[in-house]
């Protein structure tokens, strides 16, 4: 009846993940309390869960990364606590067993809940701003990529209380993960809350793709775009070629795990080797997926708080670019240490340096627009100006990994940890940061404050150094990764100092919710009535803060590059325009409908509960088609109600 | 044969602690005596940056070079990001600004130039590099190799030597200045094979053989490791090398002839099953199919192999 679901799925012996739970149980329990006492319900449904708007969506995905970040972290500071304990004859305070789901977990979770939803929530919110449209290309399955995503971060939390999660690191590499030596639910989960996001993920990038190829203001040919919409086109066609690597991967191992299939088992011809290309194919552009928006944000933070335009764009477009291409080219960098042939090694480690010229571009065209410029220091260039220097940091750790030889003494060390959270942390976290600072009042009308953003940017970079500096260290020292207890009691100084680094980039994170705190309560004294709090250069400075629904009651008409700069110049900004009538889409449950047989269905295979397998599968595609025959899905809003809402809205917001 | 070493890694790793010893059972009053009377500074590391062959000191070099070579513009880069937004914050009155400066093809010729030369050069190093060490390259030296096979298992290292016909887990001993030819492969899930003094670590993998040339040049203990996660036992998949003279070498291998069980098919399954922590020991004769069997994942007994056993894949060598 409920297939290998039985009260042995409980870990009544480790409490330690049961307090977790119980304390988060109680939290959400609290939450939802609140918001049925104070009635909140129907506004959270109407406005939000069941809500198409993207910049809604957007926010919810940030909300979502920044909860997954809390996770993600303790899992972190666990791993130190115990490495820093755990040395010499110790054995710490987490057995192998448990140590080993928290690294798969903590892996797991920042890449796929915390940097995903991150750039996906900026995207999401940003782009169709930046192009002057009203929404993106398909706003319900906008919603429904959201609920995949959020399905996916629901299932790995269950597998804290219900069984167990992966033990094998966040790439599952076979044969551990196979049957044979993962016989568990652990990997079960890993594979399919993975999948149900993957595929929210892809749906994401097919948006974002058409939103930017087929949806853009009047006069917005690509070379007009913004540079941040650039790299958001880059990194979703990253998305639409790579994932579906890594869908049909996952596909095969479960194929293994589930009938006996031998892609990547020890026995009958399978070869796991197999596997890792196949994970790498789609693991290294994902490493751009997160970065190159990163790179949008620190070309328009930098831009905007220089006073000037972003040096060089055509250069910035076409390193873009070269980077989407080449990112593809470099997968088996990852495992030079296969014994390929000479050739092999040094062609993919070549090639991962040329990656690096585009990288470096933009770098040195980054430093050209600081220069000359009138530079503002708030938070999001003090997290640019803290990425330019970490990044390079760790691009050059990147090279020096690159090549074979080198690669072939520091592979799999911390080492290497030090290097990818150098770039991830200082990249794609840092631009995350930076965004979120930035374009803050754009989506709730106020600023954030200053002195707790800049209390956050410095506690992560003095974290980030403290923590990962001595890593670097003791990977040339000869410390790898992934080791539940170390025997040399030399490294302990040093493990102690990492400890403390990951302590303060807590404190980072604990001012970063100081700093939302702080700016809610004091939000009516700093209310951005202007829309354009920072001298904005895109179209989203353009409209309110927030803007309506619709983002633009007219849809502007580019000219230049920059627009909303060239139209301040010229004095366009403030002319009243002639309204019509515009068609916004209504609301729609299927997102958080399919997010729940979504959940079910996974759940239940994991647990190879069939029959709820099937009836939740079967009631998505009722879903589906309930949704596909319906009509009525488009609202008009009549020109009459246009202007009133309009003059409505300016003359609250902004004096004309 | 401490050669200077770090007392507490002597002690822990000596041939003393091979009979009964372990490492789990090392006593904590004996680490904390140790411990305080050395201080960090006088244990001498064990790391990339100690290498004690020539692979592994050419890595280094490569790895110091290319360091090197990049650090000429990084650094530039660094103290120019820092120098350029200081000197140009919006308070300063000094600085002369050029705010609609949005191109200069002078400065983007010399932005891609910059990088393109270091890549340049360093694909160049990376190319010969990756060429002069490859794993495979046999190492020149007077002396013939010696060959030995490494099995990685659950959780723990088998180490053949198929010329002597003796095993080893957990101990690695090699003749110094003796190029050591390796045969990799795993019984179980995959691992990877990893000296660091020596230099070049290699993946072993189930159903596939890598190969590997390494060389001490001084006699000493080195520490070795799985440096890919395998499992629960995996932060006790340590070995530890031991570098002698090569009479102490054909010394060693007389003694462990005479001496331990023999590892033929039912002594290596039993060996096969899961341990953790596992003590060297020696066997005084190996199974001559052993390794072979061990990559055609048919080590333990045919009848007993997995689904497909009777049409075992054959051996494939990985890479090219």
């Amino acid at each position: 009846m409920l297939g290998k679901l039985t009260w042995a799925a409980i870990p009544f012996y480790q409490p330690l993940p049961l307090y977790a739970m119980g304390v988060v149980g109680i939290v959400i329990l609290a939450a939802l309390g609140v918001v049925t006492v104070k009635g909140g319900w129907p506004y959270l449904w109407r406005e939000w869960l069941t809500s198409v708007d993207h910049k809604r969506i957007g926010v919810m995905y940030l909300i979502l990364a920044l909860i997954m970040l809390l996770r993600g972290f303790s899992d972190a500071i666990m791993m130190r606590s115990q490495q820093a304990i755990a040395i010499g004859g110790a054995q710490g305070y987490l057995p192998p067993d448990h140590y080993d789901q928290i690294f798969s977990s903590h892996g797991t979770i920042m890449i796929f809940f915390v940097a995903m939803p991150f750039v996906i929530g900026l995207m999401n919110f940003v782009v169709p701003l930046q192009l002057g449209v009203r929404d993106v290309a398909f706003p319900v399955l906008n919603s429904v990529s959201f609920w995949l995503t959020a399905s996916g971060a629901l299932l790995i939390n269950v597998s804290l209380v219900v069984g167990s999660f992966a033990r094998t690191g966040w790439m599952g590499y076979p044969p551990l993960s196979e049957l044979a030596y993962s016989p568990d639910v652990g990997v079960d989960y890993y594979l399919w809350l993975l999948q149900i996001s993957g595929i929210g993920t892809l749906f994401a990038g097919i948006n974002m793709v058409t939103t930017i190829l087929k949806l853009r203001a009047p006069g917005m040919t690509y070379m007009r775009m913004p540079i941040f919409c650039w790299s958001a086109l880059t990194s979703s066609i990253l998305i639409v070629v790579a994932f579906p690597i890594l869908t049909a991967t996952f596909a095969m191992l479960l194929l293994d795990r589930y009938v006996g299939m031998h892609f990547f088992t020890n026995d009958a011809g399978g070869n796991m080797m197999m596997y890792v290309n196949l994970f790498w194919a789609w693991g290294h552009p994902e490493v751009y997926i997160l970065i190159l928006p990163a790179f949008g944000v620190f070309s328009e933070v930098i831009a905007t708080f220089s006073g000037k335009p972003l040096f060089s764009y055509r250069s910035m477009v076409l390193a873009l670019l070269a980077i989407c291409v080449l990112s593809f080219t470099v997968w088996l960098h990852h495992f030079f240490t296969m014994g390929a042939s000479a050739d092999v090694n040094a062609f993919f480690g070549i090639m991962s340096m040329i990656i690096g010229v585009p990288t470096g571009v933009k770098v040195f065209n980054w430093l050209f627009t600081l220069f000359g410029g009138r530079v503002v220091f708030r938070t999001p260039v003090l997290f640019s100006i803290g990425f330019m220097v970490t990044f390079v940091l760790g691009g050059m750790t990147g090279v020096l990994l690159a090549v074979p030889p080198v690669d072939f003494v520091l592979h799999n060390s911390v080492f290497l940890v030090a290097h990818f959270h150098n770039v991830i942390i200082g990249g794609v976290i840092f631009g995350a940061l930076a965004g979120y600072n930035y374009w803050f009042p754009k989506a709730f009308g106020f600023t954030l404050d200053e002195k707790w953003g800049k209390a956050s940017f410095w506690c992560w970079l003095v974290g980030f150094y403290l923590a990962f500096t001595p890593l670097y260290a003791l990977g040339l020292m000869g410390m790898t990764r992934r080791l539940q207890h170390i025997a040399d009691p030399n490294w302990r100084p040093l493990l102690l100092v990492a400890e403390a680094g990951a302590v303060i980039v807590f404190l980072g994170i604990l001012c970063q919710l100081m700093q939302f705190y702080v700016s809610f309560r004091t939000r009516e004294s700093r209310r951005d009535l202007t829309g354009d709090p920072w001298n904005g250069r895109t179209l989203e400075w353009s409209t309110s803060s927030p803007p309506p629904a619709y983002n633009f009651a007219v849809l502007p008409r580019v000219e230049t590059i920059d627009a909303f700069w060239q139209m301040k110049r010229r004095g366009l900004a403030r002319a009243e325009p002639v309204y019509e009538a515009i068609e916004v889409p209504r609301n729609s449950p299927i997102g958080i409908v399919i997010a729940f047989f979504a959940v079910m269905s996974g759940f239940a295979l994991i647990w190879q509960i069939w029959w709820m397998a099937i009836i939740g599968l079967l009631a998505i595609a009722v879903t589906v088609m309930v949704f596909g025959w319906s009509e009525n899905r488009e609202r008009e809003i009549p020109a009459n109600e246009m202007a009133r809402m309009e003059r409505a809205r300016l003359s609250f917001g902004r004096p004309a | 044969m401490h050669d200077g070493r770090c007392a507490i890694a002597g002690a822990q790793h000596g041939p003393a602690s091979n009979a009964h010893g372990g490492r789990g059972r090392l006593g904590g009053a004996r680490w904390l005596v140790v411990g305080a009377a050395m201080s960090v500074a006088s244990c001498q590391q064990t790391g990339v940056l100690e290498p004690e062959g020539p692979v592994a000191s050419a890595e280094r070099l490569l790895l110091i070079n290319a360091t090197a070579i990049m650090l000429v513009v990084v650094v530039p880069v660094i103290v120019a990001t820092l120098a350029f937004a200081w000197w140009y914050r919006s308070s300063n009155a000094r600085a002369r600004r050029s705010e609609e400066v949005a191109y200069e093809g002078r400065i983007d010729f010399v932005v891609w130039s910059i990088p393109a030369l270091v890549v340049i050069l360093l694909g160049g190093v990376c190319w010969i590099g990756a060429h002069q060490l490859d794993p495979r390259a046999p190492i020149l030296a007077g002396t013939k190799p010696l060959d030995v096979d490494v099995a990685s298992l659950d959780w723990k290292w088998l180490f053949i030597y198929p010329a002597q016909g003796v095993a080893a887990v957990n101990q690695l001993v090699v003749p110094v200045g003796t190029p050591v030819r390796f045969r990799l492969t795993s019984a179980t899930v995959m691992n990877s094979f990893f000296v660091p003094q020596l230099g070049s670590q290699i993946y072993t993998m189930p159903g596939m053989t890598t190969h590997l040339n390494l060389l001490a040049d001084k006699p000493g203990e080195y520490p070795g490791l799985s440096a890919n996660f395998s499992g629960d036992g995996f932060a006790d998949m340590r070995f530890t090398v031991h570098a002698v003279s090569a009479g102490d070498f054909a010394g060693w291998v007389a003694q462990v002839r005479g001496s331990g069980s023999a590892l033929d098919i039912p002594g290596y399954a039993a060996l096969a099953k899961s341990s953790q922590a596992v003590p060297p020991t020696t066997y005084r004769s190996v199974d001559p199919q052993l390794f072979e069997r061990i990559v055609d994942q048919t080590a333990l007994s045919p009848g007993k192999a997995r689904a497909g056993g009777a049409s075992s894949p054959p051996v494939r060598r990985a890479g090219g």
